[in-house]
């Protein structure tokens, strides 16, 4: 059974890690620590930490004026309104200046839940991927949210790093790391399956009943959406019938669309998505969610199995 | 603390020459805006020529006051002030809005002395309360100035870093008011009224000085005053008159983004000898 954990425990726990080896890091969160829990950091470094109340658009901006004076800030609230409200701040205070502001947000896609349509970020990482300069993770697991928050702790500029509601399983025996750089997760000739976040164990899932179909599939999981490992996918183009791309997120902007961007231009290829196709959110518990917006291995089988047919 | 008159001639003088570069770099432009830029010259230039801490020649120096111009379409006062201050040399001003030049049309980082772009209204007192918390964490006693304009104060931006320079008892952070009651479509009074307007501002918890925006001796004494206020921010609401110094862009709106013609600039440059 696989470890299932947080990501937002291990975003945390990472802070304090990395609160207590750099001085510099300065933390804020806009009335959500207890969920985004920066509140493990407010504990252990009281005098680094600013809650701003709810007011994003303030702590974007002022998470770079802390910038401009060396400060390395990490930034937290739900994805709606880190990327949402606080677009334009985002844009013009943090990257147009391409300061060292790590915003990681968490409750990013419609396993948010109860919640409900308000709190469903679908469109978050359309939104940080139209802007300049910045950098954008999606973790695939607990121990990935860490490494993915050590990377943008020493690597410089603006970071967008998206982390879900909900447990995940540990992913195993993945290669190392690497900003940038997509982790093929399965070796496979026939069909190409990338994915990301929670997309990233549902599509392992579906390999497994695949091959008990006589297909095989390769699964990667392109964690980082900037710099987006277009040698990976043009390989994949290349060796594979075609690509089916898994993202708790809108069809329009994301991962899916990154992907369509590298292919139509230089390998065109049919890739086929596992996405929210144009609608909000709801109310419901996680996984009748994804059954309801199609976001299952089922889904990824079928097309799959389109591609091969 | 008494300011000698030497001093407040040698401002006055300097203030007129800020107005005459911001008229001729605006001309060499062709676009830009004058009326804001005129109306918060005075404030500005005794900010930079009296009472901050600065260091031109290393603009990083460590123990630096900083200057943040919320109001960024008015760089042209900001871009005149640095140069004259040693910055960068004069010519460059003449490069303001063209392609490649470090005298963009709204301020970003290209430009020696501006640590953070702005333009899009409603960020900078944000911005400048980051910088406050940075020096509040640093333990260093430079000080904060930020410059937003009237019509600016309609963003809600503006009202959530005011609460929380409050909240966090910035006393090292100064914001200078431009009031000059125009915005792009009229008067503020019929497009969104501010009034009352001190009276927000304290209920926020700001100290409120009150000025005239162009008496150079009430300017020195209002930095002293928000100088000498602990425990909160402090806020100069400075009453002044958009397109100062120039007759026929006195209080006209058109002249928030509308540059003088050849002619124009010929009288204007006269009114400022």
């Amino acid at each position: 059974m696989a470890e299932m954990l947080f990501q937002r425990d291990v975003y945390g726990k990472a802070l304090v890690e990395l609160g207590k080896e750099n001085k510099d890091i300065v933390v804020v969160d806009a009335d959500l620590s207890s969920s985004t829990k920066t509140n493990l950091f407010s504990k252990e470094f009281p005098g680094r930490f600013f809650n701003f109340g709810v007011a994003e658009q303030n702590m974007m901006a002022t998470s770079a004026g802390l910038a401009s004076c060396g400060k390395i800030v990490f930034a937290s609230t739900f994805a709606m309104f880190a990327t949402g409200r606080a677009w334009e701040q985002v844009r013009n205070s943090i990257s147009y200046n391409n300061f060292n502001v790590k915003i990681i947000a968490t409750h990013a896609g419609i396993t948010v839940g109860p919640d409900g349509a308000s709190h469903q970020a679908i469109e978050d990482i359309a939104l940080m991927r139209v802007i300049p300069n910045m950098h954008i993770i999606v973790p695939c697991d607990g121990p990935q949210t860490r490494e993915a928050v050590l990377a943008a702790a020493k690597t410089p500029g603006p970071f967008y790093i998206r982390l879900g509601r909900t447990k995940v399983p540990t992913i195993e025996n993945k290669s190392e790391f690497r900003l940038g750089k997509a982790q093929i997760l399965r070796e496979g000739m026939d069909v190409t399956i990338i994915a990301c976040g929670i997309m990233v164990s549902e599509a392992l899932i579906a390999a497994e009943n695949l091959e008990k179909k006589g297909i095989n599939v390769r699964v990667v999981n392109m964690h980082t959406i900037r710099p987006l490992d277009s040698d990976m996918i043009l390989e994949c183009a290349r060796i594979t019938k075609g690509i089916v791309v898994c993202e708790e997120h809108s069809n329009i902007g994301g991962l899916a669309s990154s992907v369509d961007e590298v292919t139509a231009e230089n390998y065109p290829i049919t890739v086929k998505r596992v996405n929210i196709k144009g609608r909000f959110g709801q109310s419901g518990e996680p996984a009748e969610l994804l059954q309801e917006y199609k976001l299952t291995s089922e889904e990824i089988e079928k097309s799959v199995l389109s591609i091969v047919s | 603390m008494k300011y000698t008159d030497p001093d407040i001639k040698e401002l006055h003088k300097k203030a007129k020459q800020i107005r005459r570069l911001i008229v001729q770099m605006l001309v060499k432009a062709g676009s830009g805006h004058p009326g804001g830029s005129l109306s918060a010259t005075d404030l500005i230039t005794v900010l930079f020529f009296h009472e901050m801490k600065i260091n031109p020649q290393n603009p990083a120096d460590p123990d630096r006051d900083r200057f943040h111009m919320s109001k960024g379409h008015c760089c042209p006062l900001w871009y005149a002030v640095l140069s004259e201050a040693g910055y960068f040399p004069k010519e460059k001003l003449w490069t303001l809005r063209k392609m490649g030049s470090m005298l963009q049309g709204h301020p970003d980082r290209r430009t020696p002395g501006v640590e953070v772009a702005s333009g899009s209204l409603g960020q900078g007192l944000s911005v400048s309360v980051g910088m406050g918390l940075a020096m509040k964490i640093d333990q260093k006693n430079s000080r904060i100035y930020c410059l937003m304009g009237d019509g600016e104060v309609q963003e809600g931006n503006i009202w959530e870093a005011a609460m929380a320079a409050s909240h966090y008892k910035l006393d090292n952070l100064c914001a200078i008011l431009d009031s000059n009651k125009f915005q792009i479509d009229g008067k503020i009074q019929d497009v969104m009224n501010l009034e009352p307007l001190e009276d927000k501002w304290k209920a926020f918890g700001w100290h409120v000085i009150t000025i005239d925006g162009h008496d150079i001796k009430q300017i020195l004494s209002a930095y002293d005053e928000a100088r000498s206020i602990k425990g909160k921010p402090s806020i100069i609401i400075a009453h002044t008159i958009k397109g100062k110094g120039v007759s026929f862009m006195e209080n006209v709106v058109d002249f928030h983004g509308k540059v003088p013609s050849k002619e124009q600039e010929i009288q204007a440059l006269d009114e400022l000898e």
